[in-house]
């Protein structure tokens, strides 16, 4: 039985699906210009109050248009192997994104990030089989600021084989971003076949999908480019202050940019995604590491498996600034706790100080919580023909389990072996190491470890021929950093 | 009596009570009280003190949103027989504010915006997503003290260096202070693009925006 937790009940859903839908046609959303003719077709009435296009959405549309939705589909990673699968109650991580900060180990503060930066990131995450995919984790500041979403993918596609979760930073950049990506893996057509890459796609709360917004999802519709939705009600701040109220604005934002998306491109495949959290009534930031942060992922995502679709959530990050105990606490609870919803694709690990700065020596310790969370989802499985006589049979009361043949030939799966991150040695000569220390140490390991993947020739021309391109689109000089 | 009826209004901000408050102000325009001094014994005391409490953690954003509103309530009704009299509470300064262009995220600003109208300072909000060109001309315009650029995004951080830049460009620095703030703003972002201050929170803005005014004041003196 694999163990599995719920926050709502049965009837709480339909509440909060009711109350979403009597938002969508009053006051209704919040639109872009792009997405006006494409809503007029279906019927829906735009109209303009100041500088606002508002689109009232009524249920039978929104639900026509949920009907159209994958109830799961896979990503895939440079090789063509089905990597992550986002449906049912699969569980997946892979690294937050995406600050502008990182982590320095050496003075403990936090600088701008670069290219090396998240390089390093990169071999981690790579090295690490916790993560099931890459994310564009950090941007790099050394980088033209123009064409940076478009130089974040590069720097993750020339050094990874794992599928990606990307977004871009304005509506030119996406068309960069896909070409990079249809380039890699042979054309727009197998991308759409095949794709490698999730774009994380935000409404600005409450119930507003910007032009920005807007664009991006009609595009990645058209080119059938995974979306995942980013709804991101902050609890008393820019949404409901009550728990129940903001998963109900997360569901109304989160139906709207479905059926935007699936007007625009029907069957094209979105993730009912998000990354609500409260709001801290003192310092009016967004707490990640909360207890209450965590309840709203789980719930959210609850709503959107009842509604059958792929879920993401933002959960194994801290408000910590270093790498102490209190970012081990948010983080480990938060993953078991997102790992036991079920949510399929969980973003956040290597995140500090409220997803304003990155860690790569919390990435690793995260991947430890994140094992264990694994290992929990698992659940207590049996096997053999008994639980325990068998085994008694051939030991008597000798105690000896250690060498049995069952021992060492389950072990491996009834265990999570844990990397020297975690301290479970007996006390030695030697004085005790932290986390932290022992971190540091396992970064260095990793990154030793990691071996560039071949990129053939022609890729690599095409990649740099896009990013010329995009650069000149951009009128910035396409001289990037070395990586 | 007088003292009674102002530690009435301060009380009646400490609670976030706009009703009382406008009832108080009524009050003291009917009891002859002179408005300037019922806003300074009475009213403003209580903004102050809510300021205090919030700074040391005692209260949170909503109270200190709601003595705010209370305060505004209470001005709303004293401001006109002031203006009557010619003893208009003389402002703190002059702020122009906005979120940096392509930013549509406003909580913040509309809260540093809301504790620095409620302190003294008189705001003009230029809303969201504003070009550092309509930042240049409301300086202008309106003879701003401070400017104050607002941002979210990691990636519309950048618009405010863009307002800096233009201020410059224009001439109106340093006369006009430029203040930053947004989740992911930093001191160290603050002073690599040339701003004068950074604020975590709008309380911090507040106690930044006087310190600020005072440079403001005295440069006037240095300069003679």
């Amino acid at each position: 039985m694999r163990p599995k937790l719920q926050l709502l009940s049965p009837e709480l859903v339909g509440r909060i699906l009711g109350e979403a839908f009597e938002l969508l046609m009053n006051p209704g959303v919040r639109v872009g210009s792009a997405v006006v003719e494409l809503l007029q077709a279906a019927g829906v009435e735009v109209r303009v109050e100041g500088d606002d296009r508002v689109a009232p959405l009524p249920e039978a549309l929104v639900r026509r248009c949920l009907a159209s939705v994958p109830r799961d589909f896979y990503l895939y990673n440079r090789q063509g192997e089905k990597a992550v699968h986002y449906g049912g109650d699969d569980v997946h991580f892979d690294p937050g994104s995406c600050c502008v900060q990182m982590l320095d180990p050496d003075t403990l503060e936090a600088r701008s990030s670069e290219t090396r930066d998240l390089v390093r990131i990169v071999q981690v995450t790579e090295m690490l089989p916790q993560f099931a995919a890459q994310s564009t984790a950090v941007v790099c500041t050394d980088a033209p600021s123009a064409i940076g979403d478009l130089y974040r993918l590069l720097v993750v596609l020339e050094h990874s084989d794992k599928p990606v979760v990307t977004g871009s930073f304005s509506a030119a950049g996406l068309e960069g971003m896909i070409d990079l990506l249809a380039a890699d893996c042979g054309s727009r057509e197998e991308l759409r076949e095949q794709p490698r890459a999730v774009f994380d796609v935000c409404p600005s709360p409450p119930l507003n999908w910007s032009e920005f917004g807007s664009h991006n999802l009609l595009d990645l519709a058209r080119a059938g480019v995974p979306a995942e939705l980013v709804s991101m009600p902050l609890a008393g701040g820019t949404a409901p202050v009550t728990l129940a109220g903001s998963v109900t604005q997360h569901a109304a934002e989160s139906l709207a940019g479905i059926t935007l998306h699936q007007l625009a491109g029907p069957g094209s495949p979105i993730v009912w995604g998000g990354a609500p959290a409260i709001f801290d009534m003192r310092s009016g930031g967004a707490p990640m590491g909360a207890v209450e942060t965590v309840m709203l992922n789980m719930a959210c995502s609850e709503v959107g498996k009842h509604l059958g679709l792929p879920t993401h959530g933002y959960l194994v990050a801290t408000d910590s600034k270093f790498v102490d105990a209190q970012a081990g606490a948010e983080s480990a609870r938060s993953a078991m706790l997102g790992a036991l919803t079920g949510i399929n694709m969980i973003s956040g690990a290597g995140m500090i100080e409220s997803l304003a700065c990155f860690s790569v020596e919390k990435l690793v310790m995260d991947a430890e919580s994140i094992a264990s969370a694994q290992r929990l989802v698992r659940g207590i499985e049996v096997r053999g023909q008994t639980l325990a006589t068998d085994m008694f049979a051939e030991t008597g009361l000798s105690g000896n389990f250690l060498k049995l043949k069952e021992t060492r030939a389950l072990f491996r799966q009834e265990q999570h072996i844990p990397s020297t991150v975690i301290d479970r040695s007996a006390r030695g000569s030697e004085p005790p190491s932290d986390v932290f220390s022992r971190a540091r140490t396992r970064v260095d390991e990793l990154v030793s470890k990691w071996r560039k993947p071949p990129l053939p020739e022609d890729v690599r021309r095409e990649f740099q021929a896009i990013v010329d391109r995009e650069a000149d689109r951009a009128g910035v000089a396409a001289e990037l950093p070395g990586n | 009596m007088p003292n009674q009826l102002f530690g009435a209004m301060r009380q009646s901000i400490i609670d976030g009570a706009p009703d009382t408050a406008t009832e108080l102000a009524q009050q003291a325009l009917a009891n002859g009280v002179n408005p300037l001094e019922a806003v300074n014994e009475g009213f403003a005391a209580g903004i102050t003190f809510a300021g205090e409490q919030f700074g040391c953690g005692e209260i949170f954003l909503p109270d200190l949103l709601a003595s705010a509103e209370a305060m505004k309530a209470a001005m709303s009704v004293l401001e006109p027989e002031m203006l009557k009299r010619g003893s208009q509470r003389e402002a703190l300064g002059k702020v122009v504010m906005g979120t940096a262009k392509g930013d549509i995220h406003d909580i913040g600003k509309n809260l540093v915006a809301t504790i620095l109208s409620a302190s003294g300072f008189q705001i003009f909000d230029l809303g969201t997503s504003v070009a550092p060109e309509q930042f240049v001309a409301k300086v202008r315009e309106v003879d701003a003290d401070i400017v104050g650029v607002s941002a979210l995004l990691t990636t519309t951080m950048a618009g405010q260096k863009a307002v800096i830049e233009a201020l410059d460009r224009n001439g109106l620095r340093p006369r006009v202070k430029a203040i930053i703030g947004g989740a992911a703003v930093t001191s160290k972002w603050a002073a690599e693009i040339g701003a004068d201050g950074y604020s975590r929170n709008a309380i911090d803005a507040l106690e930044l925006a006087k310190n600020l005014m005072s440079q403001v004041t005295n440069k006037g003196t240095a300069l003679t």
